[in-house]
């Protein structure tokens, strides 16, 4: 029996107060006229306005998008890889030394990746621009989808891929027709997650980004480094809209993926 | 042949691009700094062979190690991150334990909605996270706006550019850490222990102490480790919310190396602080793998 007193129901309110009270804030202020940014002054999307014409927040935006999108599927690709190679391949060669740098990027200070990766780039003398951050994103995003996807792996019965391969399939169809997609769920949830790891990185960016390729995250620090500021808000505002709506659907999806495979599970059992 | 390469691509671009740029920076800190480019010598001398390379053996050297325990700055640095990463651990399990447990013992149906407003933040920019305390904490800032208003304080509190500051920001932007580990490990728990502690004569509380605590002890193991390990490198929460009095090793070594342009003494910065999470690290995969066999 579970009890559900007052002292839950209080800090559950707290708690989630504190998580979201101050992006509330945020939202709210961004709708704000007056340049003060802690003195309500009247209603107003002026902000929104302008920041629609700060070509260098619109230029930072693209190169991150971009950034972004090629880094997290390359990521996804390997990734997968490395995480069939790590559950699937028994033993190989090196496995010790594999498995640790999938692992050990997870836990690397960025301030030390970024670092390391761009004394690499110096050495060899590649110059830094969106491929050395497309790079450096790649190669940390891929450890998180790995580790994603192997936990998927794991869980599902390998007597499926057998069944296929005594059925006549090669491996690789065995791999499209079966494996891919039941780890699609973990796929995608990887590819999502690549995708929102490279779009907040400052640390790592800020080390491999050339001058010519800014992305949001170091304009943005750059521009709140001097304090808090309206247009900044109103970008918070867009992002914060855009990751709510984001996951909100996700998990609606999933919600009735869900529903609907136990709804052809149970008529399967009855026919 | 399609297994090695399955094996190969992921292994080259993670040796390439993983532990070859830190065999770099290992070597980096062994050199000195020089007005060159690249800022450091010595560069290995590929044209002279293995007597090149000998040469440039012999030129490598700890010097830069034994400058960081000579300054001040450097193991005050590090002390004060140990610090502030083991003290804002410890307020994160205070502030996330209690929204764990509650969440533990919500009915059934809103369980769903609750995780999911704790994993929400956690896809929200970091840095807008750590952007919009600024807006409550400075000195016309919205907490102490309340504050005056509500007749606590005559004066505006300086919070702002303080290490205070930069309790706030680790324990909020860490939070969702603490609690999912805390949370899934209470989840499991046996509600039946409980009133069996209480039938044999324990008080509520001191069921709380003996059964409840004992039994989540992996989820607070492990969230500890998942805030302590990210908070000991910080770099983002110090310098928009620490001000120049708050010291961060992670701080020190970007300006190190943005600033000060000495590459050699960050890259030896860098190594210190990765033998220094070594061992939590070992710590935290124990945990783990004690932990998976204890569901087993």
């Amino acid at each position: 029996m579970r009890r559900f007193s007052w002292f839950n129901a209080t800090s559950l309110t707290f708690g989630f107060v504190f998580l979201y009270l101050p992006m509330l804030l945020l939202v709210i202020y961004s709708f704000n006229s007056s340049k003060l940014v802690t003195v309500w002054a009247g209603f107003s999307t002026k902000w929104y306005g302008e920041l629609l014409q700060n070509e260098a927040f619109l230029d930072a935006a693209w190169v991150t998008l971009r950034v972004a999108v090629i880094s997290s599927t390359i990521a996804t690709v390997l990734g997968t890889m490395a995480a069939y190679v790590l559950v699937r391949s028994g033993r190989f060669l090196g496995r010790t030394l594999f498995s640790g740098m999938i692992y050990a990027p997870l836990v690397m200070p960025d301030v030390i990746t970024g670092l390391s990766l761009l004394l690499l780039f110096i050495g060899i003398g590649l110059d830094r621009g969106v491929l050395t951050i497309v790079l450096a994103h790649t190669t940390f995003a891929m450890c998180y989808v790995s580790v994603v996807v192997s936990s998927r792996l794991v869980s599902f019965d390998k007597s499926l891929e057998e069944a296929a391969l005594d059925l006549g399939c090669t491996p690789m169809q065995s791999f499209r027709l079966v494996t891919l997609p039941i780890i699609a769920p973990a796929v995608i949830s990887g590819w999502l997650l690549a995708f929102t790891l490279s779009l907040d990185d400052l640390v790592i960016a800020s080390f491999t980004a050339g001058p010519s390729s800014t992305t949001l995250p170091i304009k943005i620090f750059s521009a709140v480094r001097l304090g808090v500021s309206p247009e900044i808000n109103a970008l918070s505002t867009i992002m914060i809209g855009i990751v709510t709506i984001g996951v909100i659907s996700a998990s609606l999806i999933t919600k009735r993926s869900m529903v609907r495979q136990q709804l052809e599970e149970q008529e399967a059992i009855r026919t | 042949m399609r297994r090695f390469f399955l094996i190969f691509i992921p292994y080259i671009w993670l040796l390439a691009l993983f532990l070859v740029p830190f065999l770099i920076v290992f070597k980096i800190s062994l050199s000195d700094i020089a007005l060159a480019i690249p800022p450091y010598v010595p560069v290995i001398e590929w044209s002279d062979g293995w007597a090149g390379f000998k040469n440039f053996l012999s030129q490598l050297d700890l010097e830069n190690f034994v400058w960081l325990t000579q300054d001040d700055l450097y193991w005050k640095a590090y002390l004060s991150s140990l610090k502030i990463a083991a003290v804002s651990t410890v307020l994160t399990l205070m502030v996330g334990y209690p929204i764990a447990y509650s969440m533990a013992q919500a009915p059934n149906e809103w369980r769903p909605t609750l995780m999911m407003l704790v994993i929400l933040p956690f896809w929200t920019s970091f840095l807008i996270r750590v952007y919009s305390w600024m807006g409550i904490l400075g000195k016309e800032g919205f907490l102490n706006q309340f504050l005056l208003w509500t007749g606590m304080i005559s004066e505006p509190l300086q919070i702002m550019n303080t290490p205070t500051a930069v309790y706030i920001g680790i324990v909020y932007t860490y939070l969702p850490f603490m609690i999912l580990p805390i949370y899934s490990a209470l989840e499991k728990l046996d509600a039946s222990l409980l009133e069996a502690a209480e039938d044999l004569g324990c008080s509520r509380l001191s069921a709380f102490w003996l059964v409840t605590i004992p039994l989540s002890k992996n989820g607070i193991i492990a969230g500890s480790f998942l805030v302590f390990i990210p908070a000991l490198g910080e770099f983002v929460i110090p310098s928009l919310l620490g001000g120049s009095g708050t010291l961060m090793i992670g701080k020190v070594l970007w300006e190190e190396f943005f600033s000060n342009r000495d590459w050699p003494v960050a890259s030896a910065v860098a190594v210190v602080l990765l033998l220094l999470l070594i061992i939590p690290i070992i710590l935290f995969q124990k945990n783990e793998q004690k932990s998976r066999e204890m569901d087993q």
